[in-house]
């Protein structure tokens, strides 16, 4: 079995604080965690929750307080390892005085890619993330969609094994983050491993294939995104249409959109509710099970962080 | 050591866009008015007066330059986290700065050349024809630069581990104590305790020293600066500068960015 790509032990950062730096805030807490070769790894979290900490760790910006952490096997400390390595820093900004291709030019030059090599990739990659119009335009007069294109270009012109993405749909219209989207799906395809932060449940559903839910500083669960949460169906709704007024008590239980209706019931009361609203004169249009999302139960472990941090409160005072 | 004329290349290329070379208009316009004032007002001094006026703005233009550039070069990197990308590449801190600092001195040389020759011009212009004596304006020149590359070591320094504003008042100060080194030096034992003669010495020592650089006097009268003198600033230029480097990165390394 391959060594996991990105590993991790007990990675943990403090900060000082206060006067004379006496107190200690901990913005990650022991952080134990493995990325596999070839996956797409989610890293989700509510802003704030140790998710771009734990990032700049890993690309030593900052530095441990305690524990570890390797990538391709080797020890983080290693610069030549870069080599391998791609990363989209949150919200990227990048020398507003150059264009887009002389900064992808300036980057692939620490990679010691030949002239024409670096032409090359660099049309190449210009064209990937859509930006072939604008490559003689200063940085300067980027949008903040187009730096974070400009930042998805710099991290993956080198092609390297591991592409770390720290918050890579923020900033980007829908067409963007569809856009981003394929490229990691497209990376994943060529055996790349990805591992990136978001706090777009949908997109982490969408993409990954395990994923690491952190929450105030702690990793609270590592798995794919159907298996952390259960998968029992929680009820049954039923969407449908009305024309006319009805004074039905399951109509009044509905919540209305429009012309439509939704009603959520229990899964053994799902026949004689249809039977009722047939009877009121609805029209169903669909049937289907609600089932408990990656949503809710990220939601659950921030509530539960939530109440922890209130309680904590209440004892000091 | 490539990695780091990548980042020195890049630095010139942002003094040059941000239109850092500018200065050298300032300069054009203040020579030409020199030459012009000095025919109207001096009779047998012209010599003297446009090598000091002309040695004098360089040098402050320069130091100008090495100071806020000097102090912005790591800051401004950090402060627009343009620094988190490049970092992300295989390039180690100390080759960054050393970067940095390599692009910044090149700025300047570029600058201090192109002052120079102006300077050279109005002369050529003032005295009807350059003499072999002049060549000790063009070793002025040398020596600010010099002075310059120390100044941009120690804006470098401060800046990684303090505020700018914090980082320009340390450097200036330093520049301004460093003016009179030899005074500290020479102070009268009598009135100190040996305890404290023998403090003042060793910091003497310890502090840059600019006063070794200043030729100002020998240049505007056309005097050589003996070839030890030459030899001996450029070698403690780059010693001097090599432990300030060192102390940057020392301190750069263990830094944990924003």
């Amino acid at each position: 079995m391959p060594a996991p790509a990105i590993e991790t032990e007990n990675l943990t950062k403090e900060y000082p604080f206060g006067f004379l730096h006496l107190m200690k805030r901990t913005s990650l807490e022991g952080l134990n965690m493995q990325v596999e070769t070839g996956e797409v790894f989610g890293f989700i979290g509510p802003n704030g929750a140790g998710k771009s900490t734990a990032i700049k760790l890993l690309m030593r910006l900052i530095f441990p307080t305690a524990g570890s952490a390797r990538i391709l096997g080797k020890p983080i400390s290693d610069v030549e390892m870069h080599r391998d390595i791609g990363y989209l820093p949150e919200q990227p900004y990048f020398y507003d005085y150059l264009t887009a291709t002389e900064v992808l030019d300036y980057f692939a030059r620490f990679h010691d890619l030949a002239a024409a090599d670096r032409k090359d990739r660099i049309e190449r990659m210009l064209k990937k993330v859509g930006l072939e119009t604008a490559r003689k335009i200063q940085l300067r007069k980027y949008s903040k969609g187009m730096l974070q294109r400009v930042g998805l270009a710099q991290a993956i012109l080198h092609d390297p094994k591991v592409v770390i993405l720290d918050e890579p749909m923020s900033g980007l219209d829908p067409v963007g983050r569809r856009e981003v989207r394929d490229i990691i799906l497209q990376l994943k395809k060529d055996g790349k491993t990805v591992m990136f932060s978001t706090h777009i449940l949908s997109d982490a559903e969408m993409l990954c294939d395990r994923v690491g839910v952190i929450v105030g500083g702690k990793l609270r669960g590592v798995g794919a995104p159907g298996t952390l949460v259960d998968m029992k169906t929680l009820g049954m709704e039923i969407l449908f249409e009305l024309t006319g007024a009805s004074n039905a008590p399951l109509v009044a239980k509905a919540t209305r959109t429009g012309d439509r209706y939704r009603l959520q019931v229990a899964e053994e009361e799902l026949y004689a509710a249809i039977e009722q609203l047939r009877g009121a004169g609805a029209r169903i249009l669909s049937v289907s099970q609600v089932k408990a999302t990656l949503e809710e139960f990220f939601m659950n472990l921030v509530e539960a962080d939530r109440a922890q941090g209130a309680a904590v409160e209440v004892s000091e005072q | 050591m490539r990695r780091a004329g990548v980042v020195a290349l890049n630095t010139f290329r942002e003094a040059v866009r941000d239109r850092v070379l500018y200065n050298l208009v300032f300069f054009a316009l203040l020579m030409i008015a020199a030459s012009v004032a000095v025919g109207q007002i001096s009779i047998g001094i012209e010599q003297t007066v446009i090598v000091s006026l002309g040695l004098s703005a360089i040098s402050v233009i320069g130091l100008l330059i090495s100071v806020f550039l000097g102090v912005a070069l790591v800051s401004k990197e950090m402060d627009k986290r343009t620094l988190y990308a490049l970092l992300a590449k295989p390039v180690r801190r100390w080759e960054f700065l050393l970067g940095k600092f390599g692009g910044l001195v090149l700025t300047l040389t570029v600058n201090t050349a192109a002052m120079a020759l102006g300077l050279l011009l109005v002369m050529l212009y003032v005295k009807h024809g350059l003499g072999g004596s002049d060549t000790v304006v063009l070793v002025g020149v040398y020596f600010i630069l010099l002075k310059l590359a120390l100044v941009v070591a120690l804006a470098l320094l401060f800046s990684c581990f303090t505020t700018p504003l914090l980082a320009i008042l340390f450097t200036v100060g330093l520049y301004i104590v460093g003016l009179y080194v030899q005074e500290l030096r020479n102070l009268p034992v009598q009135v100190m305790s040996p305890a404290m003669s023998a403090f003042t010495k060793w910091l003497s020592y310890l502090l840059p020293n600019f006063e070794n650089f200043n030729v100002m006097a020998m240049a505007a009268h056309g005097r050589a600066v003996p070839g030890a003198l030459v030899l001996q600033n450029t070698l403690y230029t780059l010693v001097y500068c090599t432990i300030v480097l060192t102390a940057a990165a020392a301190v750069f390394s263990r830094r944990n960015l924003k």
